[in-house]
């Protein structure tokens, strides 16, 4: 593989913390301008990658080569070239939003004009012209994310890590940081996105891993993953009560389907031929089972993920959005 | 020059945002103030105890402000994410630390000043050598502000950085010879005096203020010096080992 237009080169990378392995031997590299997804549950690895991306934690083994630099043995030497939207936004609650991004500017040795300058412009591109002389410890949620997003690349990085940008804020500033990522990334800005918000992801990235327990399962194009399963049918089952046989008494009944049962009286049927629905609902109501809804479903990025990981996925969104509740 | 921009800013934004706030600056002038008066009315000889009380209340000024200060404002930002904003600035890890103390150092050197201004008006003061002295308040806060990063990268918590600080700052106001002659105290007591940093510059400033030194100054500038290097080497080593795991 020609590595010569990648910006980020990631090699065997594994991290532990005592006994868990946080960070499990992957590896994965992102062309120049390209919009990487990182997709995982909370605990994933995402931020850990992240952090020995940047150099705010050191790596058990493995190489990453940034913009040709090598920062496993030398993070400093790239972190000119990088800019980090942490999960947080952790500004300083005592400065002004404009007191922020000078400061921020500062921190890349860009001097008082040029800063001054930028920092106008970026707050008038996030529509935060009229809270720039307030302080960011009274911003909103949605107004710090956005904040902290410039204050990340006030120094027009080569490179931009984004840490769960939309995690916690309301859905109209989601929608607007992610307008604004499109925009970066039209820009030509190289952007590592770690999310747990599948649509985002989809919507978003050019490629996608997913990582789970600080693997990669998977790392392709959106269509790519999607295209596994095209041809496929799938039917999604909810239904009330419960019978301990009914994953045995369907397998012997559809021997060609396959049944993903889920929480909460679900299952998805996954057949290479057209699924008829009445047999199924039969099945279930001798069981003594009702069938409240049966519906056939169009493959989404989630079924993928589903099928790929074993997860659920809201059972991530749940978790995060817990998260999200605490910031 | 880039560099100096990002440690001029870190700096500024230090001063501006924990150093010069009114509390601070209300601390550097009421705590000299207490202590003096305090010392005052105890020792019962009026203003002719002043020369012999401030190197004491020097060093007790410098060392309060520091420590406290720097290990407050680093675990706040640490707390907070605040501080990986600075790990992740393109600059050496020596550079950014110095820029980070060097706030503390400057309010802890001021607090000194604000001693010896006073006493200055109220009492006849003599100083053999005061750019040995402004050296050594220099020394004394630089020393103690790296006290105040180690006891930073010790805890986690704001209020433990607060209380841990206590910890090693009041037995020094004995051990160090601030008020009380490190030649007075018990003899199975003084090696611990002899391992602590303070010793040396209230020592210093003693004997450049009334002569009452027991160690030779050149002596005790070169291990004030040491103590200053040995310090901050250790806490740039714990901060990498602790904070960029």
């Amino acid at each position: 593989m020609d590595k010569s237009n990648m910006d980020i080169i990631v090699q065997n990378l594994s991290k532990n913390f005592q006994a868990v392995k946080a960070v499990n031997d992957i590896s994965f590299d992102v062309r120049s301008g390209e919009l990487f997804g990182f997709l995982g549950p909370n605990g994933a690895g995402k931020t850990t990658t992240i952090k020995m991306m940047t150099g705010l934690a050191r790596p058990d083994s493995g190489t990453i080569i940034t913009a040709g630099i090598d920062c496993s043995r030398n993070p400093k030497a790239a972190q000119h070239l990088i800019g980090v939207v942490p999960d947080e936004s952790n500004l300083y609650p005592e400065l002004t939003g404009h007191q922020n991004l000078c400061f921020c500017a500062s921190l890349y040795g860009i001097g008082k004009a040029e800063r001054e300058h930028e920092a106008r412009k970026l707050l008038e591109a996030f529509n935060l012209k009229e809270a720039a002389n307030r302080k960011f410890g009274g911003y909103s949620k949605g107004m710090k994310r956005k904040l902290t997003i410039a204050a990340g690349i006030i120094h027009k990085p080569r490179v931009l890590f984004l840490d769960e940008p939309t995690t916690g804020i309301d859905v109209a500033s989601a929608r607007a940081l992610r307008v604004l990522i499109e925009d970066l990334h039209k820009q030509g800005t190289t952007i590592l996105l770690a999310t747990h918000y599948i649509e985002e992801a989809q919507r978003l990235c050019d490629r996608i891993a997913f990582i789970v327990s600080g693997k990669i399962v998977a790392e392709d194009t959106v269509h790519n993953l999607l295209k596994h399963d095209e041809g496929k049918h799938f039917l999604h089952v909810s239904h009330k009560g419960k019978n301990a046989d009914i994953a045995e008494r369907l397998y012997a009944r559809f021997a060609t389907m396959s049944f993903s049962f889920l929480k909460d009286n679900t299952f998805r049927v996954e057949s290479s031929e057209p699924i008829i629905i009445t047999p199924i609902v039969m099945c279930l109501e001798e069981m003594g089972i009702d069938v409240s809804e049966a519906k056939r479903i169009t493959p989404s990025l989630e079924d993928v993920f589903v099928r790929i990981t074993g997860l659920e996925a809201d059972t991530m969104q749940k978790d995060k959005d817990k998260q999200g509740r605490a910031k | 020059m880039k560099k100096w921009i990002a440690f001029w800013n870190i700096l500024l934004k230090d001063m501006r945002t924990y150093y010069l706030k009114p509390p601070n600056i209300n601390w550097g002038i009421i705590f000299p103030l207490a202590w003096t008066g305090m010392f005052l009315i105890r020792s019962g000889s009026g203003l002719d105890s002043i020369p012999a009380l401030l190197p004491g209340l020097m060093a007790i000024s410098i060392l309060f402000g520091t420590t406290s200060m720097l290990a407050v404002t680093v675990t706040f930002e640490k707390k907070n994410s605040s501080f990986d904003r600075l790990l992740l600035a393109p600059i050496s890890f020596d550079l950014l630390m110095l820029a980070k103390t060097s706030g503390a150092i400057l309010f802890g050197i001021v607090n000194a000043l604000i001693p010896i201004l006073m006493a200055s008006f109220i009492a006849d003061i003599y100083v053999s050598s005061w750019p040995l002295l402004i050296l050594a308040v220099f020394l004394i806060a630089v020393v103690s502000t790296f006290l105040g990063l180690l006891i930073a990268v010790a805890v986690s918590e704001v209020f433990e950085a607060q209380t841990f600080s206590n910890f090693f700052r009041f037995p020094m106001i004995f051990l160090c010879g601030l008020f009380l002659p490190v030649s007075k105290l018990p003899i199975f007591i003084r090696p611990l005096s002899y391992a602590l940093p303070l010793t040396y510059g209230v020592d210093i400033m003693q004997g450049l203020v009334r002569g009452g030194n027991f160690m030779s100054i050149p002596i005790s500038f070169a291990v004030l010096t040491a103590f200053c290097i040995l310090i901050f080497g250790l806490s740039k080593h714990f901060i990498r080992k602790r904070w960029i795991t």
